[in-house]
């Protein structure tokens, strides 16, 4: 099917709504649930229903013949990953989880062919009083309650890779709009109008960055869409990319047609094979409908996509060494100004975007600004999705509006705590964002009040930290994760991060002292100061947070040498049990600094002042007598 | 699949080479998505073929080996035909990563420094974040992700391939 013109897209998408199978059953095939194992559950419902003869596509609009048919349809992630593979039956809105190959004979025969519900597969809880309460509906479920599915509202309900499904659901109808109604002027207008903000991380105004590209005048533009999602800890743009490709594609032509580019880039980090299948697929199927390449939709407007995959570096994120690396340089960034906007991929002006941001753009120009500011606050109009990841019950992908409170977020939608631990931190914006105690749960989750807790709303990796999570140790993990992936071109960011992670490591080594807590300190404010990019300026962000919430837990290590979660393996101390003692000798052969003495038929002893915590000698105790003992304040 | 022992695949001519040059235009700007499929088919970048490239590319080798080094993906030693991939993102991280990647060293018999088996089956990598947190630990093995992991299940899963491997 090619589409000509503007009416010939309508009069199709009009022909599949009527045509939508109201009877879908739904396999979730993210990276999440294809690693639980969806695929033989899909496969094993392709079958059933096949000899069962309920698999007949049906084109009939007679309510009665439709009720007996039911559409399989693989979709991308629908959100609560740990609980895979899922299986959705519409229209009830039932779900089910942790699905088996096994069980889907069972569903079939119940819900598709009866309608009643397989208690043992939904989603449940057991309350205070001992009663089960299961939630077997989408709509009820806390997980999905608080969410406002803008961005995702086609991931987990669509087939990713069928052109038809993403149209059937008003797909390109923006496009179609724009291109037909609109003004790159306007498009522009009623981007800034809706306030959307960079969901990159930084918040810059959409808007304002394709309006400052517009502006300049050269014979060839170009825009850029981000999908090298570097931070560890965060997946929401592979899920959109996997989920709901033609969003980002649409999204990018009209970002293209609005600042008069006819080429845009998709990068995507090497790290997401799936995603750049089903990209390539959608971009295949929308060259043949027309909905790329030359004249699209009868309008004269050109544009071609094509993929470039990073090669793994996170610094690529970083809007200049992006644009170095599909230069096919070392990804390096460059000082700015001049702004990506005057002079970018190729020396020409560049719009660069995350895939979130250009998945709202659709669905705000078809909705319209007044819309989209309808949700979240004023200064941060919309949604945003989150991993929430971590310590939490409900670990997955979500989607909220602005301005949600912290609490909200981790308890209600996240379910709180696993295991009835006490939460401890939240940390958001990954490596390059902050630790927030408890004090902050009622903060509400915008750009602005996250930035003036120390943190940064960053792309949206959301880690849940417990009471067993050692601070110090994950500000210890992040320094090391931005050393090593520091590019190594201006000074404060190379040497910088260095310092400042070899100060963490001799902390968690119980070796530092109050004069490195101070250097610590010093360092990360120069580096954040002084760095070239983007990097190597928010990098010291997780030590300086840490450091102002939970300075005590960093005295505990630098003076008491304790770690209050457990954590930290150099303040364990290793003795011997004389009770169970049998003077073998096993641990004084394998220690490897000599100081486990004793004589035959006497308990032997560790000297606490040599022994550098290395283990050996508990692995080596034939008889279990070695006791390892945390220190606690007090009795060192 | 043919197992190519490194100086096996050196000794050919570029023929292959030559194809990716083709097929990407001889221009600089791909040159990251050319090293990646010579990588692809050679299981790593040889010396004398990044010189190649360079030449074909009227680029210095200097910077053709800039941008191999660049990049985590790529590697100048020869890598095993599987690649391991144990992810320590913060939610695998907090998660005991660690334990897992132990593990699956101990299990392979790598030694410090090492990562590729000798007999050039597994190599075994940490990356950053493989973008399935909520199954963490994770860890890939190809392009297949498993999770959640814990020290058994990745001796399991490393087992089975082994096996797989002798089969075939």
């Amino acid at each position: 099917m090619r589409f000509a013109t503007r009416s010939d897209l309508e009069e199709y998408i009009g022909s599949l709504k009527k045509q939508q199978q109201k009877q879908r059953v739904l396999v979730c095939m993210g990276t999440g649930c294809l690693a639980k194992g969806a695929e033989a559950v899909y496969r094993r419902f392709a079958e059933v229903l096949a000899r069962e003869g309920l698999d007949v596509l049906l084109v009939l609009d007679r309510e009665d013949v439709v009720k007996q048919h039911f559409a399989l349809c693989p979709t991308g992630c629908m959100g609560i990953c740990e609980t895979g593979p899922r299986v959705r039956v519409e229209p009830h809105g039932i779900q089910y989880l942790r699905v088996r190959p096994e069980d889907v004979e069972e569903i079939v025969e119940e819900t598709l062919k009866k309608g009643n519900i397989v208690y043992r597969l939904v989603q449940s809880e057991v309350l205070p009083d001992g009663r089960v309460q299961h939630w077997p509906l989408i709509k009820d479920d806390p997980f999905y309650r608080k969410q406002v599915r803008l961005v995702l509202r086609n991931c987990g309900t669509i087939d990713p890779e069928n052109l038809d499904e993403y149209l059937a659901r008003d797909g390109y109808l923006a496009l179609a709009r724009v291109l037909t109604e609109m003004t790159p002027e306007d498009v522009i207008g009623e981007i800034m109008k809706s306030g959307l903000r960079g969901r990159g991380g930084g918040g810059f105004p959409t808007g304002r960055k394709w309006q400052f590209a517009r502006m300049v005048k050269a014979d060839k533009k170009y825009v850029i869409c981000n999908g090298d999602e570097g931070d560890p800890g965060a997946f929401m743009n592979r899920c959109l990319m996997e989920g709901d490709p033609h969003a980002v594609l649409e999204g990018l032509v009209i970002a293209g047609y609005a600042i008069g580019a006819q080429e845009g880039y998709i990068y995507v980090r090497a790290e997401y094979p799936l995603a750049v299948k089903r990209l390539r697929k959608a971009i295949q199927d929308a060259y043949q409908a027309g909905l790329l390449g030359e004249n699209i939709l009868g309008t004269g407007f050109r544009f071609d996509i094509r993929i470039k995959e990073g090669a793994g570096a996170f610094v690529c994120g970083e809007e200049t060494a992006l644009i170095a690396s599909i230069e096919g340089k070392r990804g390096m960034p460059n000082p700015r100004p001049p702004y990506p906007a005057q002079k970018g991929l190729f020396g020409k002006p560049t719009v660069i975007n995350n895939v979130e941001t250009l998945a709202n753009v659709p669905a705000i120009i078809l909705h319209g600004a007044e819309w989209f500011r309808s949700f979240g606050t004023a200064t941060s109009p919309g949604t945003k999705t989150f991993a929430l990841t971590g310590k939490v019950k409900n670990t997955g992908l979500v989607e909220v509006p602005m301005g949600i409170t912290l609490r909200e977020l981790i308890f209600d939608v996240g379910g709180g705590i696993q295991n009835g631990k006490r939460f401890k931190a939240v940390q958001i914006g990954g490596p390059s964002g902050g630790c927030l105690p408890e004090a902050f749960l009622d903060l509400p989750v915008d750009y602005d009040s996250l930035c003036g807790a120390g943190a940064i709303m960053g792309s949206g990796g959301l880690v849940v930290l417990d009471e067993d999570t050692c601070i110090v140790e994950v500000a210890r993990f992040f320094m090391s994760f931005t050393q090593s992936e520091s590019c190594g071109k201006c000074v404060p960011c190379r040497e910088g991060t260095k310092h400042m992670l070899n100060i963490l490591q001799k902390i968690v080594d119980g070796k530092a002292t109050l004069e490195d807590l101070a250097l610590l300190e010093e360092t990360a404010l120069v580096v954040k100061d002084a760095s070239l990019c983007g990097l190597g300026k928010t990098a010291p962000n997780p030590v300086l947070t840490t450091l102002r919430y939970f300075r005590d837990e960093y005295i505990d290590h630098v003076v008491h040498k304790v770690c209050p979660a457990q954590v930290c393996q150099a303040m364990r101390e290793f003795w011997i049990d004389p009770e169970k003692c049998r003077a073998c000798g096993k641990c004084a052969r394998v220690c490897p600094v000599s100081c486990i003495s004793g004589r035959p038929k006497v308990p032997y002893v560790i000297d606490q002042a040599k022994c550098i915590k290395c283990g050996s000698c508990f692995e080596a105790c034939p008889f279990d007598a070695i006791v390892i003992k945390w220190r606690r304040k007090g009795n060192a | 699949m043919e197992r190519l022992e490194p100086e096996v695949a050196l000794g050919r001519s570029f023929e292959k080479v030559n194809a990716i040059l083709e097929k990407h235009g001889y221009d600089s700007a791909n040159l990251i998505a050319i090293l990646q499929e010579i990588q692809e088919e050679y299981r790593y970048l040889p010396e004398e073929i990044l010189t190649y490239v360079a030449t074909a590319l009227r680029v210095s080798p200097a910077y053709v080996y800039g941008v191999a080094t660049f990049y985590a993906q790529f590697s100048l030693k020869p890598k095993g035909r599987h690649i391991i991939r144990v992810c320590d993102g913060t939610a695998c991280h907090v998660k005991g990563s660690e334990k897992v990647l132990r593990a699956v060293r101990e299990y392979l018999g790598l030694r410090e420094g090492e990562n590729t088996t000798p007999d050039l089956l597994f190599t075994v990598e940490t990356v950053a974040c493989i973008g399935a947190c909520a199954l963490a630990p994770v860890m890939a093995v190809d392009n297949e992700v498993f999770g959640p992991m814990d020290e058994e299940r990745a001796r399991q899963i490393i087992e089975e391939i082994e096996k797989r491997s002798e089969v075939s």
